[in-house]
């Protein structure tokens, strides 16, 4: 791991009405690490993962990355400089087949227009064999290759999940946000995801987590960083944050029982 | 159909059906020409609205944005080479080089329709598209003062034939022994010009530009997560359906040689999306076979309801056109209740239908 910075969040802020979804929150992910971000259910995880890709547009604050700024790009914008990302609750291309999912995946990093695509010259030609091959090479590094034909929506829950890790894997990123890869998945498929998260990040690619399965990020995450009601509470290595108090009392509770015994 | 399949050597059988299916739609001008030549003519609709269909089917069907006015760009088409070709203004440029002008306008609205509309979806967007077809309808009725472009609603007469040098398509001659009449070398442009916009469909389907509309129609925030510019890639697809538009309308002002805004309503843009949707939306055959059944169907029923009703009850009951339009509507809600995929749905389509079969069996 180097100690060279891939991204960092300055101040970020973001409001939805009345709700303060995130507040200054600045951390730095370090080129070749897992990182992971966690935190009780409504703390701004999520919210988060949509200002950094652009599905939203932080009311402050500002992201750079991979040495230069990030603000204000629209989400493919975003993804043309290197972050993909995958959906906590799964969003794939459900009617077209998981080999075409990955294919769509290249998108970005193919050229082929209207020309090309009617008379399939040389270079066209070309293109299209690149991407099937490596759609291929993808299902099978994330282990679905069996179920290439397969409709997305077909697919047995953990293999959608991994269908959209080879998605986003298809974009060439530096880094590769995950919302809650393991969700719904059970202890066996938690592993092999382990696993894969961590071929992932030997062949060079950074890793963003968030992750409710504690057991998992704690097992495979450098460092992480633990939001409660938008607000940055901690930032350190797994053992580290775990043993932080507020980190305790943000999920169990900590807060009201100290109000309770206020009020009593 | 995968990589692998379409690089393989294509077997004799292929051959065979291919050279069979030439020599039927050669000699099929002929065999309609036995009932009559208006059934030449009707041929001749199936194939301008299997391009209207195919074009359509590239906004509706691949990129999943639902257009009620598609018929304006048919309109645009239209009255591009009839104002080009025509006593209207005495320009009379040739087919050829009003094609491509027809198609690049239709095209340019079709970029001007999507720029306004691009953050809509859905009911939205209909609404939206169902207003501007009927602006442009509405425009070309009016266009006759005080300048007098369009010739308003008495439409525009006298349009010039397809002509090459000094043969036209439009008078009978004789080759070889055989009489051609009008109708019947028109459906030979026809059928070319209908196989090559075939040809183009089939290729962007199967493309990087095919997915990324594919890509949008499932899901448009995936797609846009996934680095597709969803901005371009809409407007890309409205402005080939657009133009695949103008093209069937320049036919269309050739061959009918009389144009008027009647012609361009929102019946046409529904009928145009009941093709597209009955044959099997996103299917390319399906929507060829979509176009050619709706035209023949209405034409079918015009000519069979008297006889049939005066066999039945000896005396014409309800009179044909009246009937035609009642059997037409039942037979719509029929199939789209039967096959709600459409009549021929992508292998896609057809696989989930049966894997929900296999599901409900088990």
């Amino acid at each position: 791991m180097s100690e060279h910075t891939l991204l960092s969040a300055e101040h970020i802020d973001k409001r939805f009405g009345g709700v303060q979804a995130l507040s200054e929150v600045s951390f730095s992910i370090r080129d070749g690490e897992i990182y992971g971000l966690i935190g009780p259910n409504g703390a701004g995880k999520t919210s988060l993962f949509n200002v950094l890709t652009g599905i939203y547009i932080p009311d402050g604050g500002s992201f750079t990355f991979d040495g230069a700024p990030l603000n204000r790009l629209k989400p493919n914008e975003v993804a043309e400089r290197g972050i993909a990302r995958t959906f906590q609750n799964i969003r794939l291309f459900q009617n077209l087949s998981a080999l075409e999912n990955v294919m769509i995946g290249r998108h970005v990093r193919t050229h082929a227009g209207v020309f090309g695509a009617i008379f399939r010259d040389r270079t066209t030609l070309a293109e299209e064999a690149a991407i099937t091959s490596r759609a291929y090479q993808l299902l099978d590094y994330v282990g679905i290759a069996t179920r290439a034909n397969d409709l997305a929506k077909h697919l047995a829950y953990g293999d959608q999940r991994r269908l959209e890790i080879a998605r986003a894997l298809a974009t060439d990123p530096k880094l590769l946000a995950l919302d809650e890869p393991a969700a719904g998945m059970n202890a066996t498929e938690t592993r092999a995801l382990k696993g894969l998260l961590e071929d992932i990040r030997r062949d060079g690619t950074t890793i963003l987590l968030i992750e409710h399965d504690m057991k998992l990020v704690m097992s495979v995450c450098d460092r992480v960083l633990v939001l409660d009601y938008g607000r940055k509470i901690a930032e350190g290595t797994a053992a580290a944050v775990q043993k932080d108090p507020k980190v305790i009392a943000a999920y169990l509770g900590g807060e009201v029982s100290l109000h309770v015994k206020a009020a009593g | 159909m995968s990589l692998a399949a379409r690089r393989s050597g294509i077997p004799v059988h292929v051959w065979a059906g291919v050279a069979l299916v030439a020599i039927a739609l050669g000699v099929l001008p002929f065999v309609a020409a036995l009932a009559g030549q208006a059934w030449v003519r009707i041929l001749n609709f199936a194939m301008i609205y299997t391009m209207l269909a195919l074009g359509l089917n590239i906004v509706v069907g691949f990129a999943g944005l639902l257009d009620l006015g598609y018929i304006a760009f048919y309109a645009v088409g239209a009255y591009t080479y009839a104002l080009l070709a025509s006593p209207q203004f005495g320009i009379h440029l040739p087919f050829w080089v009003i094609l491509p002008i027809g198609a690049s306008i239709a095209c340019l609205f079709g970029v001007l329709l999507g720029t306004p509309t691009l953050k809509l979806r859905g009911d939205y967007l209909a609404i939206v598209t169902l207003g501007f077809g009927e602006i442009i309808r509405i425009f070309l009725n009016n266009l006759n003062a005080p300048l007098n472009f369009t010739n308003g609603p008495q439409g525009i007469n006298l349009i010039d034939p397809f002509r090459i040098g000094g043969f036209s398509l439009a008078s009978t001659e004789t080759f070889f022994g055989i009489s051609f009449s009008g109708p019947q070398k028109y459906y030979y442009m026809l059928l070319l010009l209908t196989i090559a916009v075939i040809f183009v469909n089939l290729r962007l389907q199967n493309s990087r530009l095919g997915r990324a509309w594919e890509a949008i129609r499932e899901d448009e925030i995936a797609a846009k997560a996934m680095g597709i510019n969803t901005r371009n890639v809409k407007l890309l697809a409205f402005a080939m359906g657009a133009s695949f538009g103008g093209i069937a309308g320049a036919v269309f002002s050739a061959t009918q040689q009389f144009i008027s805004p009647e012609s361009f309503g929102l019946f046409e843009s529904i009928i145009v999306l009941a093709m597209v949707v009955l044959g099997g939306m996103g299917n390319i055959p399906g929507v060829i076979l979509g176009a050619v059944l709706l035209t023949l169907l209405p034409e079918v029923l015009r000519y069979t309801m008297e006889p049939l009703q005066m066999a039945l009850f000896g005396r014409v009951v309800i009179d044909a056109e009246t009937i035609r339009l009642l059997v037409f509507g039942v037979a719509l809600v029929a199939i789209m209740l039967f096959r709600p995929a459409g009549l021929w749905p992508s292998a896609v389509r057809k696989r989930e239908l049966e894997v929900a079969k296999e599901e409900a069996a088990a």
